[in-house]
């Protein structure tokens, strides 16, 4: 499915759209660190939560859960709250 | 001092090739290249511009390694490495992290790594990392990847003198000022900010607190380690028998075996005090350190006292103190110099380095006699750090 990069992780992926695949968030995030690796841990922290200032939205909607379901066809965006100056 | 040299033997020599300095700032970091003679700098262009770099440190086994500690307001906190003196960097494979906790437990999460060491001399390649939340970790492979060391980390003693992560320094409770010993890889020192000055024996399986003469702040108990916030801690690279410390409260010396810090800072002007950051010291006198004053009174401005800034240094081991000022701003400075940000080189007269949370990095040719800036209108900056160039 297709997953949107915010700015700050084009150094990993280059491009702003990147295929991945997976049943849930958590595992689509694991594929796309197979395929960008050190992508992950940026996002999410060791204790498998996301970090403070990173939103993900499925088909528009923002969800927090990783263990929410995904399916190929959805869009998976990874958006960068803005966060200090 | 020994995390920035290969050994007392090596560090009895004068160093003579050029000087890089690494600075780390809160918006990326900048290599400024100096000549032989350390009179002409130039100031390299921004690397990882944007991120949060806390440290960036050299390997002085090689020469060619950079290790940079960074994050950034949004993505986590990782670890990246040159092995072409920062033209080009690749990220650690695995970064500092906490284990994952088993599951229903709240597991620690690394914030930021702050600290940076390249371990001894005989273990090429190795490096330790202290972070915020405190938490100790060591690379056997250059900085690639990094394990947790549980001596530290886990130790329930250890965990009581830990600070949570609204603790401690304003950015968070840190471990810095990692020491190894060039005479022995296995003896190490650390310290807490807040929580003490710590020795281990054993290459960091267990650990044990060095306090005794330490003060605290006003109204606290000083027998709690916890209460205990040791800014910077130096080991003379000569004689590693010899360690200087600057302190939230005051400047110390300890001489081992002894384990009783003796506050040398009692022996600075009494309108200037003895409250700082950083403190550096000789590559190769024992006597000679140079710590860089702030206003430790009243609501803690952190500000050079008057808004006059001037390091101090004795030759005499802490009997007296000289103020150096000679080329910084008269008045009107309300600088600060955070607890990484000054250092030394290893050249014959040693050449001294600062750089302010308003972005200017000052240098010094003759041991802190006269000060020249060297860059103005750089973020503030976290930490700075010398590399010896050639061989």
């Amino acid at each position: 499915m297709k997953v949107v990069i915010p700015s700050p992780l084009l150094s990993y992926t280059g491009r702003r759209e990147v295929e991945a695949e997976g049943a849930t968030l958590d595992a689509l995030l694991g594929d796309l660190d197979r395929r960008h690796p050190g992508l992950r841990f940026r996002v999410v922290d060791e204790q498998g939560g996301l970090r403070p200032h990173m939103r993900l939205f499925v088909n528009g909607e923002h969800v927090r859960d990783l263990a929410t379901p995904v399916r190929p066809g959805d869009e998976v965006r990874l958006v960068q709250a803005l966060s200090g100056g | 001092m020994a995390r920035g040299r290969n050994g007392a033997e090596k560090a009895a020599r004068p160093a003579k090739g050029a000087v890089m300095v690494l600075v780390a700032t809160r918006k990326g970091a900048f290599l400024l290249r100096g000549d032989a003679a350390r009179r002409r700098w130039k100031v390299g262009p921004p690397i990882f511009l944007g991120s949060i770099v806390h440290h960036l440190v050299q390997d002085p086994r090689d020469r060619r390694t950079l290790l940079l500690a960074a994050r950034t307001g949004h993505l986590g906190p990782t670890v990246f490495r040159s092995t072409d003196l920062g033209r080009t960097w690749k990220e650690a494979a695995r970064p500092p992290a906490f284990p994952k906790a088993p599951e229903g437990q709240k597991g620690r999460v690394v914030d930021h790594t702050f600290w940076l060491t390249p371990a001894h001399a005989s273990e090429p390649g190795a490096w330790y990392a202290g972070t915020s939340p405190q938490g100790l970790f060591r690379s056997a492979d250059g900085g690639d990847t990094w394990e947790p060391m549980p001596g530290y980390n886990d130790d329930p003693r250890y965990r009581g003198w830990m600070g949570r992560e609204t603790d401690g320094t304003p950015d968070g409770p840190v471990i810095h000022s990692i020491i190894v010993d060039p005479r022995d890889p296995s003896h190490l020192y650390l310290g807490m900010s807040s929580g003490g000055v710590h020795e281990s024996l054993d290459g960091g399986r267990s650990w044990n607190p060095i306090i005794d003469g330490m003060e605290v702040v006003e109204q606290l108990d000083p027998s709690n380690v916890a209460f205990h916030d040791p800014h910077a801690v130096r080991l003379c690279a000569t004689n590693p028998d010899r360690l200087y410390q600057q302190n939230h409260c005051g400047i110390y010396r300890l001489d081992r075996p002894g384990r009783r810090w003796e506050r040398i800072g009692r022996n600075m002007p009494k309108a200037v005090g003895d409250i700082g950051f950083p403190i550096v010291l000789h590559p190769r006198d024992d006597s000679t350190a140079w710590v860089f004053p702030m206003d430790g009174s009243g609501v803690w401005p952190r500000t050079s006292p008057a808004g006059k800034p001037a390091a101090y240094v004795t030759r005499n081991a802490g009997s007296t103190w000289k103020r150096l000022d000679g080329g910084l701003p008269r008045r009107d400075a309300w600088w600060t110099v955070k607890r990484q940000a000054m250092a030394g080189d290893a050249r014959d007269p040693v050449g001294l380095y600062l750089g302010t949370t308003q972005g200017e990095v000052w240098a010094s040719r003759d041991e802190g006699g006269r000060w020249a800036c060297l860059a103005r209108g750089l973020p503030e900056i976290y930490s700075v750090e010398t590399a010896e160039l050639g061989r």
